[in-house]
């Protein structure tokens, strides 16, 4: 269980990213994290990465409180980092740096496997496009067999079809081991694709706006995901001060 | 509580077994003639005008007593490798060179990591050296005579400061352009501060700091020529001091063209020897 209790986050700057946020996830649960830009989504998950400190407030893994990067939390930024010196395969091993070599080599083989990139396990970086990249990121973050998965917007810069081809990829990795999933994007399909539950954020300082169950339309019935669509695309419109105009459901 | 940072492996990274068998996929071929062929394309022009200019001295067209023409160029330095006598000065030259060089470059990359890494170092020695910088190397010639005497140490310094300064400005400004995003994956893995220098930042910086040591090894070829004008009895430098006082313009060009020649064979060899560290940089560059 994560527990994020009455967090808050206030930049040098005097910003306030983050306000009174409170939620508990069970373990094993995707969640999805909604919000027009600027409402804090980045700043919660560096914050539950412990790559930055909350003001007040307390980030809590199974009850331990987090105060700093963790072994138990993975982190998959934006743009897909990999490490430019290094091919494919030693990125994805990059923090198994505690394995023997025959271990970290099996489980990178079985993660690129799992994410379609065994072809090009030995090829540098550059040689690849954007979403076998963020492919790479992913299966390095999931290779540490994190009990938490934090993905900031993950596929926002890659087009629809690499979009759906990852959400597979994400998917079939998430159910070998069941991490706790956090899934920022700004995509009420994507949320919908993937998440258990939506939270929509507001901004100004970055709070809890709405909660949304979407009910498992990942077991494929279309009636109840059309549902939840439209259930938080109303919510999201909500939060960003929009008319209720825009709920119709594009096909 | 484990850091988990530590490597079995003493290469750069950990990961790098699972990958070093399909290693030589990842460089690109180069057809070997097109790098040949542009090689014979640089010598054209060269070439060309000492041809044109031997051809012009044959036939009487020019004197070729200031200029002399590159056939009695070459037969002066044949005759002074015969004699043994290029051997002793391109040894001398390449001793202070390299002794230079390797103190120079030494330091500046220490002075570099200190200031680039540690905030209070950096305060403390980069206005200074920041300051000291803008001074033309050669002025500081006469002090170290006064210091250092006439001998080999104050050439070996000269050529050292002219090292430093470029080695150090590289390697502080390649440390302080490292991406903080990659770092971050660093902190994510939780690396220790070691390994973190280790596997993030020196991968990192080794582009920039390479550069400047070539830059750096240029600097040593221009300071050791200062060095040996300001009074040397063996090196190249000597070879075109003696040249002009005694009105031998094939000496001086004799001369000239070895420190083309070692210039490039060195800087042929630090590529050589860095190469490997970079081929995951190794852009196509070539191939445009
Ligand atoms: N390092 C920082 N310093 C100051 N302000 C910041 C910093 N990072 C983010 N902010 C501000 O905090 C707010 C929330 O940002 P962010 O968490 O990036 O939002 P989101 O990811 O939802 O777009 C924004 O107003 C942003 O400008
Ligand atoms: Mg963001």
């Amino acid at each position: 269980m994560l527990t994020i209790q009455d967090v808050a986050k206030t930049y040098a700057d005097g910003t306030e990213a983050l306000a009174g946020i409170r939620l508990a996830i069970p373990a094993g649960e995707i969640l999805a994290l909604v919000g027009g830009s600027g409402c804090g989504k980045t700043t919660l998950l560096r914050l539950v990465a412990g790559l930055d400190t909350p003001n007040s407030g307390a980030i809590r893994l199974d009850g331990a409180a987090i105060t700093g990067p963790h072994p138990g939390v993975g982190l998959v930024f934006q743009e897909p980092r990999l490490l430019p010196w290094l091919g494919i395969a030693e990125n994805v091993g990059f923090g198994l740096a505690h394995l023997s070599r025959t271990e970290r080599r099996a489980r990178v083989a079985h993660v690129l496997d799992r994410v379609g990139l065994s072809a090009h396990a030995d090829r540098w970086p550059r040689d690849l496009s954007g979403g076998q990249q963020q492919r790479a990121a992913i299966a390095r973050a999931f290779v540490a067999d994190p009990k938490v998965l934090l993905l900031d917007e993950p596929f926002s810069a890659l087009d629809a079809v690499t979009r759906e081809d990852l959400h597979h990829h994400l998917l079939t990795l998430w159910a070998e081991a069941r991490p706790t999933i956090l899934l920022v994007t700004h995509d009420v399909a994507e949320a919908v694709a993937l998440a258990d539950r939506a939270v929509v954020m507001r901004p100004h300082p970055g709070r809890i706006h709405d909660t949304v169950d979407i009910a498992r339309p990942r077991s494929g019935d279309p009636e109840a995901s059309v549902a939840a669509t439209r259930a938080l695309r109303a919510k999201l419109d909500a939060s960003l001060g929009r008319t209720l105009s825009r709920t119709a459901v594009p096909a | 509580m484990s850091t988990g940072s530590i490597s079995p492996a003493l290469g750069l990274d950990a990961g790098s077994s699972v990958a070093e068998s399909g290693r030589g996929a990842r460089s690109r071929a180069r057809p070997a003639w097109r790098h040949g062929g542009r090689f014979v394309l640089g010598l054209l022009i060269p070439l060309g005008l000492a041809l044109g200019w031997e051809l012009a001295t044959r036939a009487g067209l020019a004197q070729g007593r200031l200029l002399p023409p590159p056939s009695r160029v070459l037969g002066t330095l044949l005759t002074l490798a015969q004699s043994g006598d290029l051997w002793v000065h391109v040894r001398a030259t390449l001793t202070r060179v390299a002794l230079g060089f390797l103190g120079g470059a030494a330091f500046g990359i220490l002075a570099g990591a200190l200031t680039g890494t540690l905030p209070l170092a950096r305060h403390l020695l980069d206005p200074g050296l920041q300051a000291l910088r803008a001074v033309p190397s050669l002025a500081w010639v006469p002090l170290f005579i006064l210091w250092l005497g006439i001998l080999e140490t104050p050439k070996v310094v000269l050529i050292a400061v002219g090292v430093f300064f470029p080695v150090y400005g590289g390697v502080s400004g390649a440390i302080a352009s490292v991406d903080r995003k990659l770092v971050e994956v660093g902190r994510i893995f939780r690396l220790s501060r070691l390994a973190l220098a280790r596997r993030i930042l020196l991968p990192a910086v080794l582009p920039g700091t390479i550069v400047s040591l070539r830059t750096g090894l240029g600097l040593g070829f221009l300071f050791v020529v200062a060095a040996e004008l300001m009074g040397a009895s063996e090196g190249l430098g000597y070879l075109l001091v003696e040249g002009q006082q005694f009105g031998k313009p094939d000496q001086i060009l004799a001369a000239i063209l070895a420190f083309a020649v070692l210039g490039k064979l060195a800087d042929a060899l630090l590529v050589a020897l860095t190469r490997p560290l970079l081929r995951w940089q190794d852009v196509s560059r070539d191939v445009l």
